[in-house]
């Protein structure tokens, strides 16, 4: 949130600058199986986000300190690519990357079913190649279908998608500017099936009416996204 | 959200009832055995994994499309050596474990710290599941008719659920395979198989494999 309300990001007719009404998503694009020797893998696209996420395991945990004796454990890694962005990255983990990897963790570890694996680890790598606003979405939307390729068992998907406030009007899925300029941000993690909530932070200021638009944005935006999850991992073998 | 009939049911027709996703609702439990894959939650049954929905008699049950093998006592598997103490191997037998080979269950004896000599870290070998612990912990064995080092040959690698359809009804589909390539085949329990034989059969073999991976009726991932 970089505070400047002044600038005008919502024109007379309610459009916003790349054209998308107060409540429309992004283009969206998901695919699965693209890292080979990964047990399970997707890469999505969402706008000009893009991320790649690669599961493996369940395997043995090393190092054995951090072996459950009752479940297993998620080892989740997000990581920007230095080129992800226009100003480079610095390479490696630093505090964002690390708040990012513990939140998706928090949030998949409600779903997977960790229980049957005691004393295993599920890695779980999230690059970011292109970065526009909410890669936290793409990152934990894709980490999700990603699970769910490598067979690995869930109650069910994570979808993750954020809404905002820009000129005193709340909007769905911020794009850059948005994010940049706009007032807030509330992203959230729902199970499209149940409706819960399994992952929700908050940036900036919004008020109850506004933060209930927001919320029922994200619902509403959940369901289509959960859509094309669907589409991407039945692939082909219903056409 | 999944479409619903009239009747507020998920649809029960078509192929696209076939292929499920994790957390999709699979209807009313009423009459319904859960089994593999699925759970029952508040009087519904609901997919875990993305498989295959199979539906017999009263059983209800996802087969996935992605597999771990998960050993159990008197499986065959094929194993890599992945490290050793003095008298211990630790074996990866491809499940979330490793396994460990006491060297009283080698395939020779040493001296107590000769177990590299033996056995180096890499070597493939041949090995019998003994005992798996409650912690998932396993312990396999050498000893037995077969067990061996393998010295020859390549290593193929199937996920363990389509061990099934490779080997066919009584194995019959696994003696034509041997029988067209010349080739002799191991197929262990961890969808790991060893085949020996001309480079020619060895290719045939791989084609094989990787047509049934890549089966569309049993293996699907895609874009939208």
């Amino acid at each position: 949130m970089g505070g400047y309300g002044d600038v005008q990001m919502i024109d007379d007719k309610g459009l916003r600058m790349d054209g998308r009404g107060p409540g429309d998503l992004r283009e969206i694009t998901i695919e699965t199986g693209v890292v080979p020797v990964a047990d399970g893998s997707c890469r999505m696209t969402w706008g000009t986000n893009e991320a790649i996420v690669a599961v493996y395991g369940p395997m043995e945990a090393h190092p054995r300190k951090i072996q459950r004796q009752d479940r297993a454990v998620l080892d989740v890694h997000y990581n920007m690519a230095p080129f992800s962005t226009t100003d480079r990255m610095r390479p490696g983990f630093n505090r964002r990357s690390r708040e990012i990897s513990k939140v998706t963790k928090d949030a998949l570890e409600s779903v997977v079913l960790l229980e049957l694996y005691p004393r295993s680890k599920i890695r779980i790598s999230i690059e970011i190649i292109s970065a526009e606003a909410g890669t936290r979405c793409v990152g934990l939307t894709a980490a999700s279908v990603a699970l769910a390729d490598a067979g690995i068992p869930m109650t069910d998907m994570v979808v993750s998608v954020a809404s905002g406030k820009i000129n005193d009007v709340v909007v769905c899925d911020l794009n850059k500017e948005e994010d940049n300029y706009g007032e807030a941000d509330l992203p959230m993690g729902i199970l499209p099936n149940s409706g819960d909530l399994v992952f929700l932070q908050m940036d900036g200021d919004l008020s109850q009416e506004e933060f209930k638009q927001a919320w029922n944005y994200n619902m509403e935006a959940s369901n289509a996204v959960h859509k094309q999850m669907i589409e991407a991992l039945k692939g082909d073998a219903n056409q | 959200m999944r479409e619903k009939n009239e009747a507020g049911e998920p649809r029960d027709n078509g192929r696209d009832q076939l292929l499920v996703i994790p957390g999709e609702d699979l209807g009313d439990s009423q009459g319904l055995e859960p089994g593999h894959g699925v759970m029952e939650v508040n009087g519904r049954i609901k997919a875990l994994k993305q498989g295959m929905m199979r539906k017999n008699g009263s059983y209800i049950s996802v087969e996935p499309i992605h597999t771990r093998y998960f050993p159990r006592p008197s499986d065959l598997v094929i194993g890599y050596i992945e490290g050793c103490t003095n008298n211990i191997w630790f074996v990866d037998i491809g499940a979330p474990f490793n396994a460990i080979l006491p060297m009283s269950l080698g395939p020779g004896k040493a001296e107590f710290g000769g177990t590299r000599s033996i056995m180096d870290v890499g070597d493939a070998i041949l090995c019998r599941v003994q005992e798996v612990e409650e912690t998932h912990s396993s312990v396999v064995t050498m000893k037995g008719m077969g067990l061996r080092k393998i010295r020859s040959g390549t290593i193929e690698e199937l996920d363990p659920h389509l061990l099934g359809r490779l080997i066919g009804k009584g194995g019959d589909s696994l003696r034509r395979l041997k029988e067209a390539t010349q080739c002799r085949i191991v197929v262990a329990d961890n969808g790991r198989m060893w085949v020996d034989g001309d480079l020619s059969g060895i290719l045939k073999v791989r084609d094989k494999v990787q047509s049934l991976s890549n089966n569309p009726a049993v293996q699907k991932g895609g874009r939208n």
